[in-house]
């Protein structure tokens, strides 16, 4: 009995070191890719390759989904706001539920299945059938030349997704309480105009979708490259991803919007 | 022959962790020379391969290329030295995403500033050397194995090595693409004044087109000798690699301790 | 793929993305009509704020004028000192009366500017001398609370607090 106390100890000991030298392997890897992004801002064409794979291929799961995400807002906004006769108020809630966390947030765990796990698989697969080892023996840094410009292409794409999500849900928003209930829609803009602020609100959110952008490419390229090079490997690597930045996303919301949003109280 | 040596490879060591992979090996390979370097799965012929391109480092012992100590080397002297060497993958590992012709165009692209017009008409002359000039517009996926080894061939030489190695060449190939892709090695080998390491376990496709051969088993060279000399050896190693028997030195038991005893015969006799 | 598509879509992309961009800034953070480049800043001290936030709105005669920057509390007159900036476009004079006002019975909390008829107008620094304090609900409904208990005990003696 004490004896399987013991081992059950070991391995959670094992663990904790395990996964404490995975997290500086996976620092060591951010750095070396920011060091090495150089190749892909002076061969701008690499990124410009990965932002159609990253950025064009998500453009319809981010607009359908935000079209959706921001009717609901209008339909329960306008459910809710109504019994204190605030309906006209159902713009604003549907702008800064979108700018301050919907947008940022559901469009970074869209793009973490969409994007992200494909990046993980395309890597994953580059290392299992040896392209990167060879890519390595022909003198060329396969960081420099196949994860830097993915890493960039993420990074860049983020911020436009999540712009386009909350646009175009609050256009969802418009079209549910204006067109379709008939709030009155001088009153969802103005109202809107006055409750949002430039740099508090959008500002904010546009800095908090930089973040999830960063986190969710640093985990797909990373997953991707630590993958063991087997069908198995790749696979458990792309879940991995998904799994690892959903939890970042939210994590990261949390402390970002602690330190963004506690002014108002 | 002492100075027309490209390759010296002395007392070399080399262990994953606690186990030996490779035990003190010596070798000597020529200019303009194939030498195929034999050994059943899993003796360590990769890790040689790997060891001679500087992606591992030995545990004590030298890998010399063409004067200079490989392990010895900084980044950018590997990075240098490597663009004189080239390894062809056991399937290929043609990059996905580009073409043919963007794949052998890979490494010009990459480390010349030839303009594209040149590049085109090189890249073009790689393909037409392997025959399959006819095909630089399809992608990776469209060719079949032996046409996406041949690519991976004329990517190999596109910056005119001084050195090829080929990481099991001929697996998974029918008759005719071995054939095509042993005399390919041949050719290319004497047209271009290189030396080609073969690492393989296709004894009879090898020794046909092999200027020597080094056995490894164990970790240690078992045997070497010239294709006539390995044909006619009568080392039981070799004779047993040549020829494919089940038994011999290497024993087709794994290991393990008395087959009664595990299946517990011994107490019912008791 | 050809590559000149592919930089049409990317090209595309981008430029919806900047799109929205711009439509979040302009229609919904509604950048265009004010920012705090242009403003000045002047401070008024209220006895009450109330449920006055930063970044509420400065209003005139129902015009947002500027905003709410900061709010502090001053040990030495232990009252609030709500520091707001004001666009440079709308001067008002010194001696503007300020309240703290509420948009509807349950909306939020905003600054009421009254133009007085000083000559001189307020600058980037100046301190707002005639303030009103927030009318804090549970005070008034208090204040009204007490008035009526006074009013029944002068007549029955007794008292609902």
């Amino acid at each position: 009995m004490p004896r399987r106390i013991v081992t059950g100890i070991q391995s959670v000991g094992h663990r904790v070191i395990d996964s404490i030298w995975r997290l500086g392997y996976a620092s060591r890897f951010f750095l070396l890719t920011l060091i090495k992004s150089g190749t892909s801002l002076h061969r701008f064409t690499l990124v410009i390759r990965e932002l159609y794979f990253t950025g064009v291929q998500s453009l319809i799961i981010i607009l359908v989904s935000g079209l959706f995400v921001g009717m609901v807002l209008g339909l329960q906004g306008f459910e809710t706001l109504q019994r204190y006769g605030a309906e006209s108020a159902v713009g604003t809630m549907v702008a800064l539920s979108l700018l301050r966390e919907l947008g940022p947030v559901v469009s970074a765990l869209l793009f973490a299945s969409r994007a992200g796990s494909a990046i993980t698989a395309e890597i994953g697969l580059m290392k299992a059938t040896e392209q990167l080892a060879a890519m390595e023996m022909m003198a060329v840094d396969p960081i420099a030349r196949v994860v830097a410009p993915r890493f960039w292409a993420g990074v860049i794409s983020m911020p436009l997704l999540a712009a386009l999500f909350s646009a175009i849900g609050i256009y969802g928003g418009y079209l549910v309480a204006v067109v379709l209930i008939g709030v009155d829609e001088g009153s969802f803009w103005s109202q809107m105009q006055s409750a949002v602020d430039f740099r508090y609100d959008v500002v904010n959110g546009i800095i908090k979708t930089c973040v999830f952008g960063v986190a969710v490419t640093a985990i797909a390229v990373f997953e991707g490259y630590d993958a063991a090079p087997t069908a198995e490997g790749v696979s458990g690597a792309t879940t991995r991803t998904v799994v690892t930045s959903s939890l970042a996303i939210l994590g990261l919301d949390f402390i970002l919007t602690s330190f963004m949003f506690r002014g108002m109280g | 022959m002492a100075s027309e040596s490209l390759i010296e490879i002395e007392g070399l060591n080399f262990s994953y962790g606690q186990r030996p992979i490779l035990k003190g090996i010596d070798m000597t390979m020529g200019r303009g020379k194939v030498i195929a370097i034999m050994g059943g799965s899993g003796s360590g012929k990769t890790t040689l391969l790997r060891l001679i391109g500087g992606a591992v480092r030995p545990t004590s012992g030298y890998v010399k290329v063409a004067g200079q100590v490989v392990h010895k080397l900084k980044r950018d002297e590997l990075f240098r030295m490597r663009r004189k060497m080239s390894m062809l993958f056991q399937f290929g590992a043609l990059f996905t995403d580009l073409s043919v012709f963007d794949n052998v165009a890979f490494q010009m692209r990459e480390h010349t500033d030839l303009p594209e017009s040149m590049i085109r008409d090189l890249v073009l002359m790689k393909l037409q050397a392997v025959g399959l000039r006819g095909a630089h517009e399809l992608m990776p996926n469209q060719l079949s194995g032996g046409m996406a080894r041949r690519v991976a061939l004329a990517r190999s030489i596109a910056l005119d090595p001084l050195l090829i190695m080929y990481d099991e060449p001929f697996t998974g190939l029918d008759p005719i693409s071995l054939t095509v892709i042993g005399n390919l090695i041949r050719r290319l080998t004497d047209a271009l004044g290189m030396t080609s390491i073969v690492v393989t376990h296709d004894v009879q496709e090898s020794l046909k087109i092999v200027d020597y051969v080094y056995f490894i088993a164990d970790g240690v060279i078992a045997a070497h000798g010239t294709p006539d000399e390995v044909r006619r050896s009568v080392a039981p190693f070799v004779h047993q690699f040549v020829h494919g028997e089940e038994d011999g030195p290497v024993s087709f038991h794994y290991p393990a301790g008395p087959y009664a005893q595990d299946l517990k015969l011994e107490g019912s006799f008791a | 793929m050809q590559r000149a598509t592919m930089d049409l879509w990317v090209g595309l992309f981008v430029m919806a993305g900047i799109g929205a961009l711009l439509v979040l800034a302009l229609k919904v953070g509604n950048l265009g009509t004010y920012s705090a480049n242009d403003s000045y800043q002047v401070t008024g001290n209220f006895e009450n704020i109330g449920g006055l936030k930063v970044r509420a709105p400065v209003k005139s005669a129902g015009v947002v004028v500027g905003r709410v920057t900061d709010i502090q509390f001053s040990t030495e007159t232990y009252d609030a000192l709500v520091i707001m900036n004001i666009d440079t476009r709308y001067k008002f004079p010194k001696d503007t009366f300020a309240s703290i006002l509420t948009s509807g019975l349950i909306g939020e909390q905003y600054i009421g500017l009254a133009a007085g008829g000083d000559e001189a107008t307020l600058k980037d620094g100046d301190t707002i001398m005639k303030t009103n304090s927030a009318l804090v609900l549970e005070e008034m409904i208090g204040k009204f609370l007490f008035n009526k208990a006074s009013e029944g005990g002068s007549n029955e003696n007794s008292g609902k607090n």
